[in-house]
């Protein structure tokens, strides 16, 4: 049960430095009323009484590691527009769909001032001149507060012209999108944005802040991200990177998911925090449920490569997770415990992949169904050895080469470690791949297990003499 | 009928003025006449078409990609309970064959009154209170059978109406931009030199 009943998921109630869960623990946290008891808007003030290059210099000094899937660093991004052309876009990433995540919806819900002080803070730091809230279309109450919460910043004078007497001026658009995980791509954003499909862009250019919006420099940046801003603002890079280790400051919010005691989400400090910390903690998710052990857990969302329980004590620290074979992407921990049938799960994975590929790359279009189609006749039972094999030849043709795993004592494999070679556009292809990869590299007896059996034909040569 | 009704045009319009091209209204504006029919016509999007200035085929083109959008008529509650790896771990596979059995049709159906449309959905960004679903995409967090059964029953007496409006209608609080507050939107091809406070710092 929640201790905040109104933050569903949000159990943190942990002794630990709070930057962007600070108002979930107030009911009413969504309103302009209480963001301005608790410090609201106070950032944004502190960035208007300093140069627009100085704010810049600020986020960039704190390095805000971009928490939407990749880790890069925002002040590092929105130095990459180029020089003297104009307009500059804001196009902020609320299409949370990755499985497992569950953050950005929670911090539209609950503190939607904090993303719009966030917004403007990055918008007046980086020249941007209109900014557009894309948020994920099935999530109808983060929409109804971020529309009510722009609707007060506007009357109140904190969006819009002017702001706060200044030269600053800027729009704020919230716009929904209607219904794809793709678009959460940044460059199927921008597509989605202009109204047409929303399929991810050929690159490069690699970054929307060349040719974003409408073809003009754009910076997309995740909700959380620019969640950060507010009190990296108020309290100063050098309050911000005291938190964390030095290549991951600050916090970050984590959702754990599955089997362990008490699923939640926590907003943690960065670098230093363990997954043994986050899955046995007292303050976190109590250990695995009553009479169960752990199996394997993913550390960062579907699209990660799944680690076994000899990789629990790495930290939340891209450089360390990376080498060990997989990544931490959107913050999403899922745990599975020693009862999961792993085809059966991998295969709600391999659908997911399958499902949302946008089409246009036919190794993510065909390699993905492909995969779906073969995962489901294994756990029906229906699967051969052949099948296997063809699994990782479909994957071979999505991800050429060795494909990122972690390393398996047990199984005598070394890990394989980040970066992989890729035959699609974007990481949906190989994503349905993953799951296959991790399943069937991690647990190929449950593979096994599940091979048609034909002991019951016997196989007699034609001609034979007994 | 399915075009969209004055009202609406109204509101479409203020729409489209918030954004630098039209075409990027697109969306909003389909979200719009499903939230008036309930699902998306033909009529509704050659008319989408002429307020953005796309041809009726590059409206249904887009509107085809997205999940949301339904072109033939769907229950009253469309209820999408997730069957993604969290809710998977949890049990969502016997949720959803239980809502089958309970309402008679496979995922992907209708009810024969109108009432509901089940689907199997993915990831609803709510993991950490698996096994979820959503009604009309307002949520309902680590569903057991029963409370299923009670959610449907519910639904089916008209007890949730005040808070699960019909299928169509996505977020009931909207932006309003006032006239006198809005910077207001600029074709890009029309913005030149960097804004003011960039040139001569906040003032
Ligand atoms: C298939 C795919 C789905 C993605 N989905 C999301 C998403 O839902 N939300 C998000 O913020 N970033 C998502 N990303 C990452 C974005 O492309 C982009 O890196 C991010 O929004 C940048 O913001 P950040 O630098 O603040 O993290 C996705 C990437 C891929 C390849
Ligand atoms: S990898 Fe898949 S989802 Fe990504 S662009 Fe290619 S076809 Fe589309
Ligand atoms: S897996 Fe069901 S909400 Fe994420």
């Amino acid at each position: 049960m929640s201790r905040y009943a109104w933050a569903p998921g949000y159990t943190d109630d942990g002794d630990r430095p709070r930057i962007v869960t600070s108002r979930f623990q107030y009911e009413d946290g969504y309103t302009l009323d209480r963001s301005l008891a608790t410090g609201g808007y106070v950032g944004l003030r502190a960035a208007l009484g300093r140069t627009p290059s100085e704010v810049h210099d600020e986020v960039r000094s704190a390095t805000v590691l971009g928490r939407g899937g990749a880790g890069f660093p925002a002040g590092t991004k929105w130095g990459l527009t180029p020089q003297g052309v104009w307009p500059r876009y804001l196009v902020v990433n609320g299409d949370e769909s990755e499985p497992g995540t569950y953050k950005d919806r929670l911090l539209m819900e609950r503190d939607p001032h904090q993303l719009i002080e966030g917004c403007l803070i990055a918008s007046y730091a980086a020249g941007l001149s209109q900014c557009f809230l894309y948020i994920r279309g099935e999530m109808a109450l983060a929409q109804e507060r971020v529309a009510a919460a722009l609707n007060e910043a506007y009357a109140a004078g904190y969006v819009g012209k002017n702001i706060l007497g200044t030269n600053f001026s800027i729009d704020i658009v919230l716009h929904w999108g209607a219904g794809a995980y793709v678009v959460g791509e940044e460059t199927a954003l921008i597509e989605s944005l202009e109204g047409n499909r929303g399929m991810p862009r050929l690159k490069p250019p690699f970054f929307p802040a060349a040719i974003g919006l409408y073809g003009k420099p754009t910076i997309v940046n995740n909700v959380e991200t620019l969640s950060n801003l507010p009190w990296l603002l108020t309290n100063g890079a050098a309050a911000y990177t005291a938190i964390g280790t030095e290549t991951s400051p600050g916090t970050r919010i984590i959702a754990v998911s599955g089997h362990v005691k008490r699923p939640g989400v926590y907003e943690i400090i960065n670098g230093s925090t363990t997954f043994r910390d986050v899955i046995y903690g007292e303050e976190f998710c109590q250990g695995i449920r009553d009479g169960h052990e752990l199996k394997a857990f993913i550390p960062g969302g579907g699209s990660a490569p799944w680690f076994l329980p000899d990789q629990i004590d790495l930290p939340f620290e891209a450089k360390m997770v990376g080498p060990a074979g997989s990544m931490l992407g959107s913050g999403a921990i899922m745990v599975m415990d020693e009862t999961t049938d792993i085809p059966a799960m991998a295969l709600t994975l391999v659908r997911f992949y399958a499902h949302e590929s946008c089409g246009k790359c036919v190794p993510c279009r065909e390699g993905g169904t492909w995969l779906m189609r073969i995962m489901e006749r294994v756990v029906a039972g229906r699967g051969t050895q052949r099948d296997l094999d063809q699994m990782l030849e479909i994957g071979q043709s999505i991800t050429p080469g060795q494909y990122p795993h972690a390393a398996s004592e047990r199984l005598g494999l070394a890990a394989a470690p980040f970066p992989f070679r890729m035959t699609t556009i974007c990481f949906v292809g190989p994503s349905a791949y993953n799951a296959v990869d991790s399943a069937l590299t991690l647990f190929p007896d449950e593979f096994q297990a599940k091979l048609m059996k034909r002991t019951s034909i016997p196989v007699t040569a034609v001609g034979a003499d007994s | 009928m399915s075009r969209l009704n004055e009202a609406n045009v109204i509101l479409a319009k203020e729409i489209i003025g918030r954004y630098p091209k039209a075409r990027s209204a697109t969306i909003p504006l389909l979200h719009l006449s499903q939230q008036q029919n309930g699902y998306v016509t033909n009529e509704a999007m050659a008319q989408i078409a002429q307020l953005v200035g796309a041809t009726s085929a590059e409206v249904l083109g887009t509107a085809t990609f997205y999940e949301m959008f339904k072109f033939e008529p769907v229950g009253k509650y469309l209820v999408n309970i997730c069957g993604t790896l969290s809710c998977a771990l949890m049990g969502s596979e016997t949720l959803l064959h239980h809502a089958e059995e309970k309402l008679g049709v496979k995922a992907g159906g209708t009810t024969e009154d109108g009432l509901f449309t089940l689907e199997r959905a993915e990831c609803q960004a709510a993991c950490t209170e698996a096994p979820c679903l959503q009604v009309n995409y307002r949520y309902r967090y680590k569903v057991t059978t029963a409370e299923l059964d009670e959610l449907l029953d519910d639904l089916a007496a008209g007890r949730l109406d005040g808070e699960v409006p019909p299928h169509g209608t996505v977020a009931r609080v909207r932006q309003h931009i006032p006239a006198d507050k809005g910077v207001g939107a600029v074709h890009p091809d029309a913005v030149v030199a960097p804004p003011a406070w960039i040139t001569e710092g906040a003032k």
